[in-house]
């Protein structure tokens, strides 16, 4: 264990990460971020989940600093007296999990798709790459729409609000899977006719075996790198999604879900209950985009 | 260049058969339009000639064939919201949104490269590092946060804009335009800003890379030493050769305009055709989603088809290549 982590301090990762000061600023915010969410139901001061704790006596109250503001509800109350600073908490925590989950799928679906169609090569490479390339004229954020829009018309209400988180997640990881598969396929392509893989053919390997254990942690790399930058924009367009209100279901509101419900009071002046969510968001993503940046030049050789 | 153009057409037509059998199929298996038709009270004998007449007894390819050929006449049945023909409403909603996404782009435009060639020419000053921190926040704001923000300041706090709807506007022919009044104006701002503000900064940044790149040519060098002006080796020389990556981007971005004018018209209640869009998708109104969807799959097929005309033309490497016939 104190060999691993000596080994990871005198890394070149671990030094250009204390060389740059905003890497380190947005991996603070990041943890900060994951921390709240992932903590949310010991760290939130209130539970906006509880109605019986919810006062509407206590609805519309301004942040803690102002002069109507109260100290129990740092980031004010919305429109029902819950806490801004709780739901937050609770909204991330499902931006977060969508935001994973969807990257995940998109990772797995890209990268089995593109192992198989850069290692068996043919009819199915070129099938694969044409559907790549008709979904990259679209920008994802339709994709997902249109997706999420066909399910949900396909299914009767009831079933669709129990499912509409797996829905959510199922339809941007569609959205973005090409990426992966294309970058995956090219490295695959490379690695095939490499010696490690012809000797493990001639010695009589299976193919799958040789795909998974032989071809695939070389090209997992650059998928790491997808994978970052891939998270803040998953986790934008879930927040684009919740927005419009075809996301993640009211019952287990987003901080897409929260902006939206704080805009229809932004005309009467109770501008904190959109614009703290917002703030969140932007946090979140900009300091994970920075660390995609990051990592993606960390990890490539030529930038040193 | 006619042969290219007739393989570029038939590779785009899987493309949009594709989006037509889905379309199609949420047709044929989300919904019974004819439980929707009838009513409560009904006969079999009733439901048989309606099912006759609507052509559903026929084979599902038989009908993927007359679905085919409705469409391409622009003709999609009736929404089952506003119960009224599919082609009228978005014929209605198509200039409010034509109309935002023009004035986003040309804005993106006009105010883009300019930056990016200021910041590519003089990419120490403190101006260009401002410019290039601004573009950072535009990349990673939401469209949705920028409009509500756009609001937020100048519709709440200073009051001098409208914050929803299109104004006044002018009926020429169908064609509904807010070009022309003082109020449609004033209602173009926030929006245009709030949809072209990410495509700006995107082509700023890309110009900025190109000029950045050119700048180390040789043909710029060679340029100075002949002693020609500043002027003349900025813009005649390092421009022009920027421009056709410019092209691609704002071709392909043309697309993504259309898209995220889901998310503005939304945010400022503009009744285009994504407002519709979004409001038939939270009520499952099928024969409006199919319609949207083919009417922009054809949209991106044709933008696709344009940017690859254009750098046809600008890029005479691509004709030399061909010609040859080298690959």
């Amino acid at each position: 264990m104190a060999a691993t982590l000596r080994r990871f301090f005198d890394s070149d990762l671990w030094w250009s990460f204390t060389r740059s000061p905003i890497t380190m600023l947005s991996a603070v915010v990041a943890l900060i971020c994951i921390l709240g969410a992932l903590f949310a139901p010991w760290l939130a001061p209130h539970n906006p989940f509880d109605l019986a704790s919810l006062n509407l006596l206590d609805a519309f109250k301004p942040p803690s600093w102002t002069e109507e503001g109260e100290r129990a509800y740092l980031l004010g109350t919305d429109d029902q007296g819950r806490d801004v600073l709780s739901a937050i908490m609770y909204g991330a925590r499902v931006s977060l999990l969508v935001g994973l989950s969807a990257t995940l799928f998109a990772t797995t679906l890209g990268v089995t798709l593109g192992l198989l169609a850069g290692y068996l090569g043919g009819k199915l490479d070129a099938l694969l790459m044409r559907i790549c390339d008709v979904q990259l004229t679209f920008p994802s954020i339709l994709v997902a729409l249109l997706i999420d829009g066909v399910v949900r018309a396909a299914l009767p209400r009831e079933v669709h609000d129990q499912i509409a988180l797996f829905v959510v997640i199922f339809a941007i990881g569609i959205s973005e899977w090409p990426k992966f598969a294309r970058t995956v396929r090219g490295s695959t392509m490379v690695e095939r006719n490499k010696e490690y893989v012809q000797a493990a053919r001639v010695i009589g390997v299976a193919p799958p075996r040789i795909m998974l254990s032989h071809v695939l942690p070389n090209v997992m790399g650059p998928v790491l790198v997808i994978a970052t930058l891939n998270l803040g924009l998953a986790i934008l367009s879930e927040a684009t999604l919740s927005f419009l209100g075809v996301g993640v279901p009211a019952t287990q509101p987003s901080l897409g879900t929260l902006i939206r419900i704080g805009n229809d009071f932004l005309f009467s002046g109770e501008w904190w209950i959109t614009i703290f969510p917002g703030v969140t968001l932007i946090a979140m993503v900009l300091s994970v985009n920075l660390l995609g940046d990051w990592l993606r030049d960390a990890l490539n050789p030529k930038l040193r | 260049m006619f042969a290219f153009i007739i393989s570029r057409i038939l590779q785009a037509l899987p493309v949009m058969l594709t989006v037509a059998l889905i379309s199609f199929a949420m047709f044929a298996y989300v919904g019974d339009p004819v439980a929707i038709m009838l009513g409560q009270d009904f006969t079999e004998a009733q439901r048989q000639a309606l099912v006759k007449d609507l052509g559903l007894d026929q084979p599902f390819w038989v009908q993927f064939g007359t679905f085919l050929g409705n469409a391409v006449q622009g003709e999609f049945g009736l929404s089952y919201r506003l119960s009224r023909p599919v082609a009228d409403l978005i014929a209605e909603r198509a200039p409010a949104t034509l109309e935002l996404a023009f004035t986003a782009a040309i804005l993106a435009l006009l105010i883009g490269v300019p930056l990016g060639v200021y910041t590519g020419l003089y990419r120490n000053s403190w101006l260009s590092r401002f410019f290039l921190t601004f573009s950072l926040v535009g990349v990673s704001l939401p469209t949705f946060l920028i409009g509500i923000l756009l609001i937020l300041v100048f519709a709440v706090w200073l009051g001098v804009l409208p914050s929803f709807g299109r104004g006044d506007t002018v009926k020429l022919g169908w064609w509904s335009t807010g070009f022309l009044t003082w109020t449609g104006i004033k209602a173009l701002i926030l929006p245009s800003i709030t949809l072209g503000l990410f495509q700006l900064t995107l082509i700023m940044r890309l110009v900025r890379a190109e000029m950045l790149e050119v700048l180390r040519a040789d043909y710029i060098k060679f340029a100075r030493a002949r002693g020609l002006p500043n002027r003349a080796v900025h813009f005649g020389h390092a421009l022009k050769n920027t421009l056709v990556p410019v092209i691609t981007i704002v071709g392909l971005q043309l697309g993504a305009i259309i898209a995220f004018a889901i998310v503005t018209e939304t945010v400022f209640q503009w009744p285009g055709m994504g407002l519709l869009f979004i409001q038939s998708v939270n009520q499952a109104d099928i024969p409006v989603m199919a319609a949207y969807l083919l009417l922009i799959s054809a949209l991106f097929v044709t933008i696709n088809l344009i940017v690859d005309l254009l750098y046809y033309a600008v890029d005479p490497r691509l004709r030399i290549g061909r010609g040859q016939g080298a690959h």
